[in-house]
């Protein structure tokens, strides 16, 4: 009861208030190398409305002093199942796949998030401020659509509903189809090719020829937003063949937009990844065959993309033990790290920066998020220390201007039991 | 070569001592007939490759046992550290390493891997560490499932792990016997193993057992059930023991005949080793609650409990484990995955340190493995955030030391110490940072890992001729 209501005084409060002025920061633009010294950083109305050296403070405005600590943009994590899962062995809690149910494209995930979830705070203190809650396919080879969400305390959290759809090739997507890759492709451009049908005449049966189609046409309608390339679609292959196949889909279907998701063999192709103009989302720490269609993982992988030109975006996928997006700028800290390797190719401080804010942004077509400038939304972070350090904390996190409460459930435990002593009351009274 | 006659020595030492024990030297003239149940009836046949007598100087050293040395120098030598401060001789001809502003430590222990029982790939074939047959399997050992080819070994060598304890699933109550190894590669397990090292037993508490168990309708299907079902065995230990030992004795004054010695039951043989003290626990229980009972199972049969395993909710009673000389092994950050980890707190490892008790960062995860030293760092973080002091060197002992011990090693390796085995890291920069990595890996004094010296970056059987062959991983 008391979280009810205190989340619907969170809700009333007002967005904004008075314009914040930012001093003494050292500010990570991630605008390429971009690093302003002794930055002054206003934000108005939820915006960016001046950011530079030694700027002129409005009058009124409530003043921050960063001391020279660095200020960054909101880390945004691509893909997450944030909202969705509360607790991933207990499955009435999770909402991100639906293993028995006739549809797939057609699931939309805006309905099932859950701001009241526990991890948003979690998240938001490590600096996250944006991202994306993405469907597990659970029966077909779609999984549905994906949200942008936002971390913000007072929300509001579903910022974008059905802003991308998800899919399964690759071995995941031959499981789901029914025991073959051929079989995923069936099934993928059965779908597509009755959403161009359907795009084409309105009036048109989405089973086209088939009698007893299994193609339903909540789902067909779901993809042509991905048809005409207003959705992108986060496609999820491992192998360099898979990558290259997806890249073919586009000679078929012209505006598709395909974002490849995981791509641990994707250095192997880069080239054709970068001349495609198809963004890559992946870990910057997979480097092991840990299975038949990620057999050239290596954390090369990132810094081979980079440099190919291809858009990357670090994200929290699994595969790797305890993936959290609070590990975010530790995963782009160890893109960095792995440049001073002999034979590695890793990324400048610059890059791995962008490849958690900008590049995640751009990638969901937030096209006012994800940098420090002018006009965009005052999603900012400031921290302790260097912010892609595993021991640097973020010490204020605002999200469209907001300043955001830096306690989660996890600091509350960690207050309670602090001090073991017995005393009067038990520790689950309180002190 | 003088590291390898050195061991053969102890080897031969050890062998002596024991057949002495057996022996008494005023034996009578037919010295009674005892039949034993073997320690270590599988020995490893690992020995040190050839090291280099080598000097490390200038580098800033955390020694493992919570000491640093600035602008420090150590010489390794036989196969030992042989000389740590801040001046060591330097013998002509030793390879001399000029190491200011890098790192040396004491190697990284991992109390819980599973690398070779579920190897890379994962494919349903390499499934090997849960014998999920039966609730109790005290009798399978982790070293007969281990594929001394998982590329698992190389990565975490290349992380600065010199040894790692590689232990059966969790599906069952009593998982069976977890072998301590070396990350060097052998082409048999028997080649990995940790001279000496004791066997552990790998117990779990909570919901995995319950859950695979349950499902099949049987016992145990609740948390009680779990209890029940272990006291049960250690009962059944227990009077096996006391067979066992009831036997002995009259053996030994020469009033039992061979044909007398009990049947030989796999199972219990590795409770029995518990009991006396030769087998350590290594328990997964993630619930204080669940860890106070386990002590008070321990209690109630006459067994120590040496760590709890993913031990995430061990903040909460990091004073009692401190008072039981119980260690916990813990992630930095793991949490909300199942319901027995919801209560995970990245303030966890540095809450249990602070109370002064044993803590150790464990991976239980074939890429974290890579990189405890980063799991410790955030740990250190969380613990500052909560204005806890955590000295790096402090620190470093939950990678070294502490695992050393809880693994009955700690005389042997987990510290810088003159005598003790030159398993080391050199590294390119404070390794708490995020950048840092390690440039050279020593074990038993052999330099197993240069990043620089594609000669000495091992890979697998497996990875030979396969897709992105020869990348640098």
């Amino acid at each position: 009861m008391k979280r009810v209501l205190l989340s619907m005084v969170l809700a009333a409060a007002p967005a904004v208030a008075a314009p914040i002025a930012i001093t003494g920061a050292t500010a990570h633009t991630a605008r390429g190398e971009e690093v302003i010294r002794n930055a002054t950083i206003i934000i108005d109305n939820g915006r960016i409305t001046a950011i530079g050296a030694g700027l002129a403070i409005p009058a009124g405005a409530t003043v921050i002093d960063a001391k020279g600590h660095p200020v960054t943009p909101g880390i945004v994590a691509v893909p997450s199942d944030l909202g969705l899962t509360e607790v991933g062995g207990v499955r009435e809690t999770s909402d991100g796949s639906a293993r028995t149910s006739p549809y797939s494209a057609a699931l939309d995930m805006a309905a099932a998030i859950n701001p009241g979830s526990l991890h948003f705070a979690i998240y938001r203190m490590a600096g996250v401020t944006r991202a994306a809650a993405v469907p597990d396919s659970g029966n077909a080879v779609f999984g549905g659509q994906g949200a942008v969400v936002s971390l913000a305390a007072n929300g509001p959290t579903v910022t974008r509903p059905r802003a991308f759809q998800y899919v399964e090739l690759g071995e995941a997507g031959a499981r789901l189809a029914g025991g073959s890759r051929p079989a995923a492709y069936a099934q993928l451009i059965d779908l597509l090719d009755a959403a161009k049908r359907l795009a084409a005449n309105p009036a048109a049966s989405v089973g086209g020829d088939d009698s007893g189609s299994l193609v339903k046409r909540r789902d067909v309608e779901a993809l042509l937003p991905v048809l005409s390339g207003a959705q992108s679609l986060m496609v999820h292959v491992e192998r360099a063949s898979d990558i290259l196949e997806v890249l073919k889909l586009k000679g078929r279907y012209p505006a598709l937009r395909p974002v490849l998701v995981g791509a641990r063999e994707a250095w192997l192709v880069a080239a054709q990844i970068a001349r495609a103009g198809v963004p890559v989302i992946t870990h910057s720490l997979y480097d092991l065959p840990d299975d038949f269609e990620g057999l050239a993982a290596s954390r090369n992988n990132v810094g081979h993309l980079q440099a190919a030109g291809v858009t990357v975006v670090l994200g929290p996928l699994g595969g790797v033990g305890g993936t959290t997006p609070v590990n975010l700028p530790g995963y782009a800290g160890n893109a960095v790290g792995q440049g001073t390797v002999p034979g590695g190719k890793g990324l400048t401080k610059g890059q791995a920066l962008a490849s958690i804010t900008a590049n995640p942004a751009r990638v969901l077509g937030l096209a006012d998020t994800g940098t420090l400038e002018v006009g965009k939304r005052a999603d900012i972070v400031l921290w302790d220390g260097d912010p892609l350090e595993l021991m640097s904390s973020p010490v204020a996190v605002w999200i469209d201007g907001a300043a955001q409460p830096m306690t989660s459930r996890q600091t509350l435990l960690a207050q309670r039991y602090k001090a073991l002593g017995r005393i009067d009351l038990p520790l689950q009274y309180p002190r | 070569m003088r590291a390898i006659l050195l061991l053969g020595i102890a080897g031969v030492a050890l062998a002596s001592v024991a057949a002495a024990k057996d022996k008494p030297k005023d034996a009578p003239a037919s010295p009674p007939d005892v039949v034993r149940v073997g320690k270590d009836p599988w020995p490893s046949q690992y020995r040190p490759y050839p090291g280099q007598v080598t000097v490390i100087r200038g580098a800033t050293i955390y020694d493992g046992a919570g000491r640093r040395i600035d602008n420090g120098m150590i010489r390794l030598e036989g196969g030992k550290v042989a000389e740590i401060g801040t001046s060591v001789a330097v013998p002509v001809g030793a390879t001399l390493i000029e190491a200011q502003g890098k790192y040396v430590t004491a190697g990284i222990i991992d109390i819980h891997s599973h690398l070779g029982v579920y190897p890379s790939p994962g494919v349903q074939a390499h499934s090997d560490g849960n014998e999920a047959t039966s609730p109790a399997r005290p009798e399978v050992w982790a070293e007969h499932s281990v594929w001394p080819q998982d590329p698992g070994f190389s990565r975490a060598l290349a992380g600065g792990i010199t040894a790692l304890h590689a232990l059966p699933g969790s599906a069952n109550l009593f998982g069976g016997r977890g072998v301590t190894l070396k990350p060097v590669y052998g082409r048999s397990v028997q080649e990995m193993k940790f001279p000496g090292a004791p066997y552990s037993l790998k117990m779990a508490c909570g919901e995995n057992p319950k859950r695979v168990y349950g499902s099949r309708n049987q016992l145990p299907a609740t948390r009680m059930g779990n209890i029940a079902y272990a006291r049960q065995l250690w009962s059944d230990a227990v009077g096996y023991k006391r067979r066992w030992d009831d036997y002995t004795k009259r053996a030994e004054a020469g009033t039992a005949k061979p044909t007398d010695a009990p049947r030989r039951e796999l199972a219990l043989d590795t409770l029995m080793g518990v009991l006396n003290g030769e087998i350590l626990v290594q328990n997964h229980c993630y619930r204080a609650d669940e860890m106070a009972n386990v002590i008070s199972m321990s209690r109630e049969f006459g067994y120590k409990v040496t760590a709890f395993h993913h031990a995430v909710e061990s903040y909460k009673i990091a004073d009692m484990l401190k008072a039981e000389g119980i260690c916990s092994a813990m992630w930095a950050d793991w949490y909300g995955f199942k319901m027995e980890s919801y209560d995970g707190i990245r303030e966890n490892i540095a809450l249990v340190s602070a109370v002064g008790a044993c803590a150790i960062v464990h991976s239980d995860d074939e890429n974290g493995i890579q990189r405890l030293n980063q799991e410790a760092a955030k740990a250190i973080a969380a613990g500052r955030r909560l204005g806890l002091t955590i000295t790096p060197e402090l620190a470093w002992t939950w990678l070294s030391l502490n695992p050393a011990k809880s693994l009955g090693i700690g005389d042997r390796t987990g510290s810088l110490e003159a005598g003790k085995a030159a398993d080391v890291v050199l590294w390119s920069a404070e390794p708490f940072s995020v950048y840092a990595r390690p440039t050279h890996v020593w074990i038993d004094g052999a330099l197993m890992y240069d990043w620089g010296d594609p000669k000495r970056r091992p890979t697998a059987d497996f990875e030979l001729g396969q897709p992105g062959a020869g990348e640098v991983k």
